[in-house]
């Protein structure tokens, strides 16, 4: 194809001429502007064609010169950068970008398959619910080759090395769009000393109008649009409560008046040391949506060829970037405002050579005024083919009112300029409710001001003025946005002809290539054969055709598409109604939405005081809420299994220390605290001597465990209750909701004091040697019984111990403000050092534990479980009248013999039983699944017996004391005694020593 | 009605297509019908489908207050699994999931089931144990699952981030004849099919009230008139509690908005679909190259279908800190659907207080992957007048005597 | 992502800011209650598509639960007031019904 150069000589109102600049395009160098987008850089050096059609692989160019572009997507930047799926027409160009041409095969110019388009009669809407059904032909053959050849750009492989950031703004009024009206109300605004935004998506102020009148000559207080925007801005500017912002994108509006809106910061410059994007949480008094309007296509045959553009789009290219998109430019309308084009046009040189009016008989003064200058006007007709295929080469010209078959003339173009009339921009306005209203006059969807989307004060949240409102003449515009509105000189318009189909009377032939959805291949027959098999919402006709679901969500085809829906249902527009808008408006990028929150700072992460040196020790780190504690502590080269092995050895051997800083500790207290954790225990916690410590159950009021911990009476009025690391917060909120909201009248206060203490697990046979050598209060048997507390000096700590046990040896606890918590774990590792004292991670813990018998909530627990499955009637009151959980027990499901019950088991031959396998029972049920008689909760190496032990929930397991019974895991079957659960120390007789 | 085939599109496509018929009616509705479904979402609309099919029973009407499918089943992340821990709901689920791998050529419709494997990833060791007690208690059940390691993980998602400094993958739960289905054409395949019986689809028809004398239904009033019924089927997700207030009863379940987004279209970027539920988020790649992401619930009542912004954000979050390459990609789309959570978060598909009146409701997230099953268990229970074993343990009775089936287990507590 | 303004504290807060706690108003039934009445108390709700009381806490904020009255589709907030209460303020009630004309009542 031979390339024209088609950059006019002068003019270009946002480009920078004084400046040369060049990006690759498939490898081709292209010069451009400053000021330019890749659509006008390589329209202007002569690329229309920009891209392939999703399905039929149709050659493209833009049709479009902004966010509602369907055609010219490319992907940007190669590598960790790369970006597919980029419009051309929104893209800036800058120095040194790399765009590529996307979804072709081997490329552009030539797309193999581009063969779909020669099977496009076969591959009508939804052809794919009708065939493909055999055997499993779909997913083995038709899926993968449907997969590999659709999607558009290719995807990304690597990490994203941006940085993104987020933001949030308070305004009483956010305006949405920097045209004349935007502006306007934000004067209105502005002036009445509001705190305003103004958000405009472009790069630049001013919007349709100031590119209108370069045809039209419109003036507004007697200046040029230019020169007014210019004044407006001025006094914005000095106004400390407006802040403006170019490159913002308002993408949706969410209840409670809640903008999102995403702010281009560096895309231009990547690698520079700034985020790339920004997005903005925004709440507003008030939504002002001044969005505009966007341009309809017509549906004509061959609609599609590159070279066939919206007639504004052609206006911008010209008067915005001096290109220009032909050198002899057709034009079909149905309306006025598409002759602004011909004479911008006509202006910059290029010719028009005829302009098809759908109308019978235009004669604005726009009209005129083109007539004026020599340009042939043909009413009542319009286009039967687009010639060329590639690049438009000519039209097939006939009269509207007929089946176009009958050609009257071919008239040589290499561009087309169609106006099928405006639509308001209403995104905005309806993604939160607002409705719409069909304007029969002026043929669009607007904003029906009775029904606003509602705030929270139950009042209108949005308002919308401009274009936006359906006010299209510049006169309007500014009425609807300003109550002193400035005096505006326009030419008169004379009203639209709403055309949906030309020619109107097509055939089936002709309807199969008039574009509707131009990126997803959706004809005007598409439409049809929906309504005519009985697709017939608008809801269906989207779904079945694909209809508004691409990337440009519609902008082009939505309002088109139901007006021939509702044409072949017989029925008014209104009737039909419109899919939903949702947000966002042009899709936000996902390292935007995302924002700071990546990597090491994805989520908050706890740390104890003794976090460093478990880092530097080399622990194993696993995740327990958002805290993170040493699973183990593995030597240079030793497994993790040796690692625990070692661990568990020294506490049963020697003395271990384990950091428990992350045990929840909620202090209770007040004249009711004891009436409360009676409530909120299954056992008593009020009758509790000062000092003393007791092992507590809770249960949700459903009646399943929730978690269990020691609760220690630390006086007469305040309880410490001790709770599972991931309980912390949500005992505590659990605490804080019966007591605000049910029991409310009662004294009792609550403090989650979990990180005000470090704590210090100091277990084995040695562990009271270890104090001792640290010296302080005394902890001696008889001063500090099993199960009792003490608070005092240790070793120069401001301490308290407990003396409790989740390994079954002799075990302390010692909790010191948080700030002394390394230090004191330092001392303990010295004292230890002569008893070769070890440091042990969480997995030791549990093996401890469960060498013990101990339930773990988590494991032997999973929301299913209640107290009385594992044996721990013992701590259900008897004695209290109520406590959360005491009714639901009562229910007959969780009264029943027949609940699963904790046992211990052993596999016959020593192994590990494979924990969470299951015991199959013998027959099926009635779903023929097999029956079940248990399943494993824990299961270990146990290093102290040298065995695998293991714990589980069996069937009337307690009654089944030395049974034999098979568990299933991995497919395989192990054979398990039935045991106590208690397997080291049944006695107890290394606690109480 | 005319087979859909390759040849029928080939014949059509010579005379532009303009022969294709309806693929359902719109009939005017009767004076009364032997069982009225409200709700022609997919659960309704299989409902009907397999009371005509296993059954007999063919003077039915199904009746929407809107379009057909236009309610959580036109608006889900189409993922199809039945991985599930507790014996009733992997029955459930498994039966639909094996009725989907027909479906297509049942219907005479193209749902598209694509069974590309499913992932649920473990990224704690609570987690671990979690999905290793289902793959065992799935061995039980009959449905194949297998607990896989980290690399392979990786092979099947090559751009997974095994390392993530927060979560690391520890392996993965995979049901390869888990995937995915056209979600859209479920309920139209399933509506052409029962209209095929002669059965009636109603839509823009809404149930204003619930006529019943001595404890038995006998008709409803509808926007388009009264309409008597011998049984009636209410499978109106979302709105489940609106329905029964109708009929003087209430149940235990609240409405909440569930979010979901998609991507614009790219090429293949992952085959299979991936959970990952410990950062709460799943995405696969639609046959259109669209990712479709599913995110989180709100916590609090609402009947709005409009996408809320914190759960997106959540969402992405988790998906890029998994799987970084999708960190430039776009979010075309946002939206939510209203789901009925139970106070056990499973179903119900029960009797109710009113002899004649069978209710299905409460799926929760999860209902799209239930529907062939849940359709055929309830035309069991409201042709029977009793639940068969699918649908036995779903009862509302269970909320009374404490008997609850809870999946969330699988998930389990930290500790 | 609604807000809501606590009441205990005065701050109007972000959703994330708060913590959703469920149908207002629960009667809670103790040992005594009958199997009915427990299964109603925990289970079954009026999840009305219309006024909602729903319980809510300040978490990130004053950590003081409320009570607000919002419309579950339109999410027009009625008002907000401290949990403390068996039911809803008189005034409140007479907001709501002057702006719903037709609602059923909160109970």
């Amino acid at each position: 194809m031979t390339r024209r150069i088609t950059r006019l000589d002068r003019g270009g109102r946002l480009i920078d001429r004084a400046r040369d600049i060049t990006f690759c395009f498939d490898g081709r160098r292209i010069p451009a502007h400053p000021g330019d987008t890749l659509a006008s850089a390589l329209l202007g050096a002569g690329h229309v064609l920009q891209g392939r059609s999703f399905k039929y692989h149709r050659p493209r160019g833009p049709v479009a010169a902004g966010a509602e572009e369907p055609n010219a997507l490319v992907t940007l930047g190669g590598r960790a950068r790369m970006e597919p799926d980029l419009r051309t027409t929104t893209t800036e160009a800058f120095d040194g970008a790399e765009a590529r041409s996307q979804n072709r095969w081997p490329g552009l110019g030539l797309d193999l398959l581009a063969i779909n388009d020669r099977l496009s009669a076969f591959m009508p809407a939804g052809f794919y619910y009708k065939t493909f059904m055999a055997g499993r032909s779909w997913e083995k053959l038709f899926e993968p080759i449907i997969r590999r050849s659709a999607g558009l750009g290719p995807a990304p492989t690597e990490a994203d090395p941006d940085s993104y950031e987020q933001a949030y703004a308070f305004a009483d009024v956010i305006i949405v769009g920097g045209g004349v009206a935007g502006l306007a109300a934000a004067l209105e605004h502005g002036r009445a000393g509001a705190r305003v935004w103004v958000l405009e998506q472009t790069p630049h102020w001013g919007g349709r109008a100031v590119v209108d009148a370069e045809a039209d000559g419109a003036t507004i207080d007697g200046l040029a649009p230019e020169a007014w925007v210019k004044a407006a801005l001025a006094e914005l500017e000095a106004l400390p409560n407006v802040t403006l912002r170019t490159r913002m994108l308002a993408a949706g509006l969410h209840d409670h008046a809640h903008l999102i809106a995403l702010e281009s910061v560096a895309d231009t410059t990547p690698g520079a040391d700034l985020p790339r994007q920004r997005l903005w949480r925004m709440r507003a008094g008030k939504v002002i949506v001044a969005a505009g309007a966007l341009e309809r296509p017509l549906s004509f045959p061959g609609n599609d060829r590159p070279g066939v553009m919206l007639a504004s789009a052609v206006r911008d290219y010209i008067v915005n970037w001096a290109v220009s998109p032909g050198k002899r430019i057709v034009i079909l309308t149905n309306n006025d405002d598409a002759y602004r084009t011909a004479l911008v046009a006509l202006d910059a040189g290029i010719a028009i050579p005829a302009i098809l009016d759908l109308r019978k008989t235009p004669n604005g003064p726009l009209v005129q005024a083109v007539r004026d200058r020599g340009v042939r006007i043909l009413p009542g007709h319009s286009i039967a083919k687009v010639l060329g295929s590639k690049q438009v080469k000519g039209i097939a010209l006939c009269r509207h009112e007929s089946r176009g078959e009958a050609w009257l003339e071919r008239i040589p173009c290499d561009a087309v300029a169609m106006s099928g009339g405006w639509s308001p921009t209403v995104h905005l306005w309806s993604h939160c409710g607002g409705k719409l209203a069909w304007d029969t006059e002026a043929a669009f969807f607007a904003p029906d001001p009775d029904k606003p989307p509602l705030g929270a004060d139950g009042k209108a949240m949005a308002q919308c003025v401009g274009a936006a409102a359906g006010a299209l003449r510049l006169d309007a515009c500014l009425a609807s946005a300003m109550s002193a509105a400035p005096q505006v000189e326009t030419p008169a318009e004379e009203p639209i002809q709403p055309v949906w189909v030309t020619p109107a009377e097509a055939g089936p032939h002709l309807r199969a290539k008039m574009w509707l959805d131009f990126q997803n291949d959706v004809k005007v027959s598409d439409i049809q054969l929906a309504a005519r098999e009985g697709y017939q919402s608008v809801e269906h006709a989207k779904r079945y055709t694909t209809l508004g679901m691409a990337t440009d969500q519609g902008k082009l085809s939505n309002i088109n598409g139901l007006a021939i829906l509702s044409q072949a249902l017989d029925q008014p527009i209104p009737a039909t109604g419109t899919t939903t808008f949702r947000p966002p408006y042009t899709p936000i990028g996902f390292g935007a939405i995302a924002g700071e929150a990546r990597g090491e700072i994805f989520q908050p992460l706890r740390r104890t005081a003794m976090d460093a040196w478990h880092e530097d020790q080399g622990a194993h780190w696993e995740p327990v809420g958002q805290w993170r504690r040493p699973y183990c502590y593995p030597g240079k080269a030793e497994p993790h299994s040796a690692a625990i092995e070692r661990e568990v050895l020294a506490v049963r051997n020697s003395v271990g220390m384990l950091d428990a800083s992350t045990l929840g500790k909620i202090i209770v207290k007040g004249p009711d605290a004891g009436r409360f954790l009676d409530m909120i225990y299954t056992n008593m916690m009020s009758t509790l001597a000062v000092g003393k410590c007791r092992y507590g159950l809770m249960c949700s009021e459903n009646g399943f465990l929730m978690d269990d911990g020691v609760v220690a009476r630390l006086s007469e009025d305040t309880w410490l209750c001790h709770t599972t690391t991931g309980g912390a917060e949500a005992i505590h909120a659990h605490m804080e909701d019966w007591l605000q909201c049910e029991w409310w009248d009662w004294k009792v206060w609550t403090a989650n004091v979990t990180e005000a203490y470090a704590q210090v697990a100091v277990a084995g046979p040695n562990a009271r040697k270890v104090l001792e050598a640290l010296g302080g209060v005394d902890v001696s048997r008889e001063a500090l019984p099993h199960m009792s507390w003490t608070a005092g000096p240790l070793g120069g700590f401001d301490a308290r111990i407990y003396r409790i046990s989740f390994s079954g040896e002799l075990g302390f606890e010692i909790a010191v403000p948080t700030s002394q918590g390394m230090a004191l774990w330092s001392r303990l590792l010295e004292a230890g050092k002569a008893f070769d004292i070890r440091p042990y991670g969480t997995e030791a813990l549990h093996v401890l534990r469960a060498e013990k018998g101990f339930i773990m909530i988590g494991d032997e627990t999973d929301g299913t479980v209640i107290p009385q499955d594992l044996g721990l009637n013992w701590a259900l009151s008897k004695k209290k009248a109520d406590f959360l959980g005491k009714r639901a027990h009562q229910r007959s499901f969780m009264a029943s013999p027949d609940r699963w019950k904790l046992v211990g088991l052993e596999s016959l031959d020593g192994s590990v039983i494979p924990e969470c396998a299951i015991a199959p029972a013998p027959g099926e049920n009635a779903n023929r699944q097999r029956n079940t008689q248990g399943r494993i909760t824990s299961s270990y190496y146990s290093p102290t017996l040298k065995r695998g032990i293991a714990m589980g929930l069996v069937h009337n397991g307690p009654d089944r004391m030395g049974e034999e019974i098979i568990f299933n895991a991995d497919g395989k079957e192990v054979t398990a005694r039935i045991v106590s659960p208690v397997f080291y120390d049944p006695k107890g007789e290394k606690l109480d020593v | 009605m005319r087979r859909y085939s390759v040849f029928a599109i080939a014949r059509e496509a010579m005379r532009y297509h303009e022969g294709w018929e309806r693929a359902w009616p719109a009939p005017t509705p009767k004076p009364r019908y032997d069982v009225i479904v409200v709700g022609a979402g997919g659960h309704g609309l299989a409902t009907a489908y397999y009371l005509g099919k296993n059954f007999g029973i063919t003077n039915v009407a199904v009746i929407e207050k809107g379009w057909l499918g236009g309610g959580n089943t036109g608006r889900n992340t189409t993922i199809i699994r039945s991985n599930y821990l507790q014996d009733p709901s992997s029955a459930i689920y498994e039966k639909a999931r094996s009725l989907y791998e027909g479906l297509s050529r049942d219907l005479n419709y193209n749902v598209m089931f694509s069974p590309r494997g499913l992932l649920m990833l473990a990224q704690t060791e609570h987690e671990v144990r979690g999905y290793k007690r289902t793959v065992n208690a799935n061995d039980l059940q009959g449905i194949e699952t297998r607990w896989i390691g980290p690399q392979e993980v990786k092979d099947l998602v090559p751009m997974i981030n095994l390392h993530g400094p927060r979560y690391p993958v520890l392996g993965a739960l995979l049901q390869e004849r888990g995937g995915t289905a056209r979600h859209d054409a479920v309920a139209w395949g399933y509506a052409r099919g029962c209209a095929a019986m002669g059965m009636h689809i109603l839509q823009n028809c809404e149930v204003t009230a619930i006529r019943s004398e001595n404890g038995q239904v006998s008709e409803v009033e509808t926007t388009r008139g009264t309409i008597g019924c011998k049984k009636l089927a209410i499978v109106v997700a979302g709105h489940s509690s609106v329905m029964a207030e109708k009929a003087g009863f209430r149940l235990p379940v609240e409405s909440m908005a569930l979010q979901a987004l998609v991507s614009e279209p790219i090429k293949p970027m992952i085959d299979v679909v991936v959970m990952a539920n410990t950062v709460h988020g799943y995405l696969s790649q639609s046959d259109k190259g669209e990712l479709v992401i599913g995110g989180g619930t709100d916590g609090f009542v609402n009947y709005s279908q409009r996408g809320s912004w914190q759960h997106v954000e959540e969402t992405i979050r988790a998906l890029i800190e998994t799987f970084p390459p999708i960190s430039r990609l776009r979010m075309l789309r946002q939206w939510g659907g209203i789901v009925d959570m139970t106070g056990d978060r499973s179903p119900i598909l029960s009797k109710t207080p009113v002899g004649n009146i069978f209710i299905n409701c409460g799926w929760g997230t999860g209902g799209f992957k239930a529907i062939p099953g849940s359709g055929w268990a309830m035309a069991e229970l409201v042709a029977n007048g009793e639940p068969g074993p699918l649908a036995a343990d779903f009862g509302l009775e269970r909320f009374r005597e404490g008997r609850f089936i809870d999946e969330s287990v699988a998930a389990g507590v930290a500790h | 992502m609604l807000r809501l303004t606590c009441p205990h504290c005065g701050v109007t807060a972000e959703e994330t800011e708060l913590t959703p706690g469920g149908e207002a108003h629960l009667r809670r039934a103790g040992p005594d209650a009958t199997d009915a009445e427990f299964e109603s108390y925990l289970f079954a709700r009026k999840n009305p598509k219309g006024v909602v009381f729903e319980r809510w806490r300040h978490a990130h904020g004053c950590g003081k639960w409320f009570i607000a009255a919002r419309h579950s589709v339109s999410w027009q907030v009625f008002g907000t007031y401290p949990a403390q209460t068996t039911e809803p303020p008189a005034d409140l009630i007479e907001t709501i019904r002057a702006a719903i004309p037709t609602w059923e009542g909160w109970q």
